[in-house]
């Protein structure tokens, strides 16, 4: 293992906290990690918000580790709540991992420190039975709440197998349904106040403009918001917990449909944070393919988000035209993948196959194609004075409101941040290449909009340069991690060939450690945090979603406003249930 | 004209009202698919056409539930109002001189806005005696969206009246037979349009119904053939305007060459392309929006409207 880090602000934490508190880690991508005893952390998280000079102001992730299997055997602590923080003054994060002893532990809640750890907080219990003190309201987010056990703790059950026949008896029947009565004190809603007594109206799991099976409480007077509660979790499918079960390189189909309209985004940050870990190395042509595939399905993304914004506003036609478009662009990725929404196409050290002979026909025809329709759209929609009527000062936040609630992508950019994590961050290659990161001021869902639309302009532009420049070579990794591996060898001599039946069929075995990579993915800030205990298969899988803190802002961007708002809102936010459930 | 004859034009009226309805599913569904690149129905039958029977097939068909908590007999009268209002509207109608089911009645005029009036209760009745919450916010803002946009057709048709100097609808169509009233009545047109596609909740005036927000508005309840009334309520409805808009200021049966009939015919389709063109191509507005629209921009145009024409008509 590489010698833990003693960059900032790990040697900052130790001046003020003393070398005994704050222990540093090493991680395998980089980035500055250390444990602290759990008595500290809350004085140790506050110091990183608000004592140390230019501060880390977003709670970029927070999740937990069941430790018990290992400390069984190596000793150690039961479990591990994991904070990530960013600094945006610094352009640095740090990863806080604070060891928690026996098997109900509890920990001081952070919602003081940042508005979305309430959230984050709330699954940690769902999923790891922490507790949180002093958390407002802590109960299940995606589990429903008859649920028993909390999933991904190590000794429950992660296949209906292991479980025996399932029965539903009478009375369970019956509790399942009392605990579906709506009682809006449960909520943290008033029934009435001020001599008003307040309507509630379920909008979803089941209705035509929540784009999937998102539930919404809201609390009206007539038709005005005056407070709404997202009910997620309807769409759980434990991608995290099956991480656990899947080989290393078994898991990466299950990638695709997180964001499932990300496709290939949501390879990326799992092949990198695997490659990290296994100090894989990837070439050149390999990236470019990346990046070009990963520039597509952003282009896609945004016009299925441009189509469907618009009819939730009323406006029945662009969805039409868009969904064409995007079927153009559909079409190019099924030529090189085979497959449209779900390629499943990048590997551990490369892409699955090589380019297609003529695979830049199609990409040309785009590139010249879709800008003039992309100003076509601009007088249909964004010109439109009942479509800017409609979304001009709705749903507006300020910039230290998004960075509190964990807001990234466009979102955040739609508030004159231009925060991109393709250029602060490069990955991948994005370093060579020559694009704008576009910004807008209102913070509003028509600045939302012209940020996106920005963007996938600046996406052509990308994927222009990666046709100009497609770079000669192998489109996959000699190393001996990489998946499936490289079979030009392998008929040659016994040796060779056993290891490359156990690489295919057992799949690589990477090494102990811990990485977390960070993509721009098309609705925001797609990270994969890696724990690896050296098998075939990740210790824990923890998957960053942007939908999930961006759904969490919905109260606080709906209030005060009416139902058509809340559909606006809705739409410009650009959220994938999948991705907010996992 | 005969008393057999009246009897023989009205069942044609009518009739060829509600065929036209039927055929209009079709043509608006054809209509919005060439304008939204796909194709529309095109299986059943030769292009299609055949489709509305197949819908209306499938809805006599269908369970025709109503939910155990609406309140029961208003709930089957609501839709029965709107398509029985929507086609007594077009008793007024000429459709060519001397053809129409009482198109010389001196009151006509008044007699369609009494129509578009009960009208409104239909939407009102049903969004009510549902008893859910999306159809009693669809039936609310139908009260108010309705109730403000007939303040507004009303006195947009006041300058055609005073042109003409008769609620006839007979009468003011032989009044243009030199120049069509779209031309002096220019606001008058605009707004007489802009509030009957709020009349017949059309886009951009659906928030009744706004699929996205309250899923389907006063009719979410609605199954089978009762939600086919509405349905046909509505299309009927298109028709009514779009005949009403030709009688008022596009002159009705008047036009060179064809005939009187064809002339009238012609005219109320293409108005009913521009309602289906409409809703192709407008995103809705937000209710309070349309309210503030309604009373601050309108209603101030067509009232200096009114005391214009009023003021030409008066001056020797």
């Amino acid at each position: 293992m590489s010698s833990p880090n003693l960059a900032p602000p790990i040697d900052e934490l130790r001046a003020q906290f003393g070398e005994d508190v704050v222990a540093p880690i090493s991680s395998r991508e980089g980035l500055p990690t250390c444990e602290v005893p759990a008595d500290r952390a809350p004085a140790i998280l506050n110091w990183l918000r608000q004592g140390i000079g230019r501060p880390y102001e977003m709670l970029f992730d927070l999740t937990a580790i069941d430790e018990r299997p290992r400390s069984e055997r190596d000793g150690g602590p039961d479990f591990r709540v994991v904070y990530h923080l960013t600094s945006f003054s610094r352009n640095a994060d740090v990863r806080i991992i604070v060891p928690l002893l026996g098997p109900w532990p509890s920990l001081q809640t952070a919602c003081p420190l940042w508005q979305n750890a309430n959230w984050y907080e709330r699954e940690v219990w769902d999923m790891f039975g922490i507790r949180f003190d002093g958390h407002p309201g802590l109960r299940r987010i995606l589990m429903p709440p008859t649920w028993p056990g909390h999933p991904l703790r190590k000794d429950h059950p992660a296949r209906a197998t292991e479980l025996g026949p399932d029965e539903l008896t009478e009375e369970d029947a019956q509790a399942e349904l009392e605990a579906m009565q709506f009682i809006p004190e449960d909520w943290g809603l008033e029934r009435s106040a001020n001599g008003v007594d307040y309507l509630f109206l379920n909008v979803g799991p089941q209705h035509p403009g929540t784009h999937g099976v998102l539930r919404v409480v809201l609390q009206l007077d007539g038709e005005e918001i005056v407070d709404a509660v997202p009910d997620i979790g309807f769409h759980h499918r434990g991608a995290e917990k099956m991480g656990e079960r899947q080989s290393w390189h078994t898991y990466i189909p299950y990638t695709d449909r997180v964001d499932y309209l990300g496709g290939v985004l949501n390879n990326l940050p799992y092949v990198m944070a695997v490659e990290a870990l296994g100090g894989i190395p990837v070439t050149d042509r390999a990236k470019m393919i990346r990046i070009l595939l990963c520039e597509l399905f952003r282009i896609s993304s945004h016009l299925v988000w441009y189509g469907t914004f618009a009819q939730d506003v009323g406006a029945l036609s662009p969805v039409f035209y868009m969904f064409r478009d995007r079927e153009q662009v559909l079409e190019i990725v099924e030529e090189i993948c085979g497959d449209r929404m779900h390629p499943n196409w990048f590997r551990i050290g490369g892409v699955a196959q090589d380019l297609p002979r003529g695979w830049e026909n199609k990409v040309q025809t785009l590139l010249a194609e879709l800008p003039r329709r992309l100003r076509e759209y601009d007088k249909l929609v964004m010109k439109n004075k009942l479509f800017r009527a409609r979304t001009r000062g709705i749903g507006a936040y300020t910039r230290n409101e998004a960075i509190s609630w964990g807001v990234t992508g466009p979102g955040l950019r739609a508030c004159g941040m231009a925060w991109d994590w393709r250029r602060q961050r490069p990955y991948g290659g994005y370093e060579q290449l020559d694009f704008e990161i576009p910004t807008a001021s209102a913070g509003d869902a028509y600045a939302r909009a012209e940020v996106r639309i920005e963007e996938m302009r600046q996406s052509l532009r990308i994927i222009r340069q990666c046709v100009d420049h497609m770079p000669p070579g192998p489109y996959k990794s000699s190393h001996p991690l990489t998946t499936p591996p490289r079979k030009e060898r392998t008929m040659h001599d016994i040796e060779t060939l056993i290891h490359h039946f156990l690489a295919v069929s057992w799949g690589p075995v990477i090494p102990e450690g811990q990485a977390a990579v960070t993509v721009e993915g098309s609705k925001g800030a797609n990270a994969y945090y890696l724990v690896s205990d050296g098998g075939t298969h990740p210790y824990r899988l923890r998957i960053r979603s942007p939908s999930f803190p961006h759904m969490q802002m919905l109260p606080a961007m709906s209030r005060g406003l009416m139902i058509p708002d809340l559909l606006t809102i809705l739409g410009s936010m650009d959220y994938v249930l999948a991705d907010v459930d996992r | 004209m005969t008393t057999g004859g009246q009897i023989v034009v009205i069942i044609m009226i009518m009739g060829g009202a509600l065929s036209l309805a039927a055929g209009l599913i079709w043509v608006e569904r054809r209509l919005l698919g060439l304008w939204q690149d796909r194709y529309g129905p095109n299986r059943v039958g030769p292009f299609g056409i055949l489709q509305p029977l197949a819908d209306a097939i499938k809805l006599l068909f269908k369970e025709d539930w109503s939910p155990p908590f609406a309140d029961r007999s208003v709930f089957l009268i609501a839709p029965a109002v709107i398509f029985a209002t929507a086609l007594l509207s077009l008793a007024v109608v000429p459709v060519a001189p001397g053809i129409g089911v009482v198109a010389e009645w001196n009151v006509g005029l008044l007699f369609f806005l009494a129509m578009a009036s009960l009208g409104a209760y239909s939407v009102i009745l049903g969004g009510w005696a549902s008893n859910s919450k999306y159809s009693l916010l669809g039936g609310l803002r139908a009260a108010a969206q309705m109730l403000s946009y007939e303040v507004f057709m009303g006195l947009s048709l006041a300058g055609v009246v005073v042109l003409a100097g008769s609620f006839s609808l007979a009468e003011i169509v032989r009044a243009q037979a030199d120049l069509w009233y779209v031309v002096p009545q220019f606001l008058g047109f605009v707004v007489f349009l802009i509030a009957g596609l709020a009349e017949t909740r059309r886009l951009p005036f659906d928030l009744p119904e706004s699929e996205t927000e309250l899923i389907a508005g006063f009719h979410t309840e609605y199954s089978g053939m009762s939600f086919g009334l509405f349905f046909v309520g509505e299309y009927i409805g298109i028709i009514t305007i779009s005949a009403l808009i030709t009688t008022f200021f596009l002159g009705g049966w008047h036009g060179p060459l064809l005939p009187p009939l064809v002339w009238f015919l012609l005219k109320t389709l293409v108005l009913i392309a521009v309602f289906v063109l409409f809703r192709a191509a407008m995103p809705r507005p937000r209710f309070d929006q349309l309210m503030a629209w309604g009373w601050k921009i309108l209603l101030p145009i067509t009232l200096i409207n009114l005391l214009v024409t009023g003021a030409v008509v008066a001056l020797p």
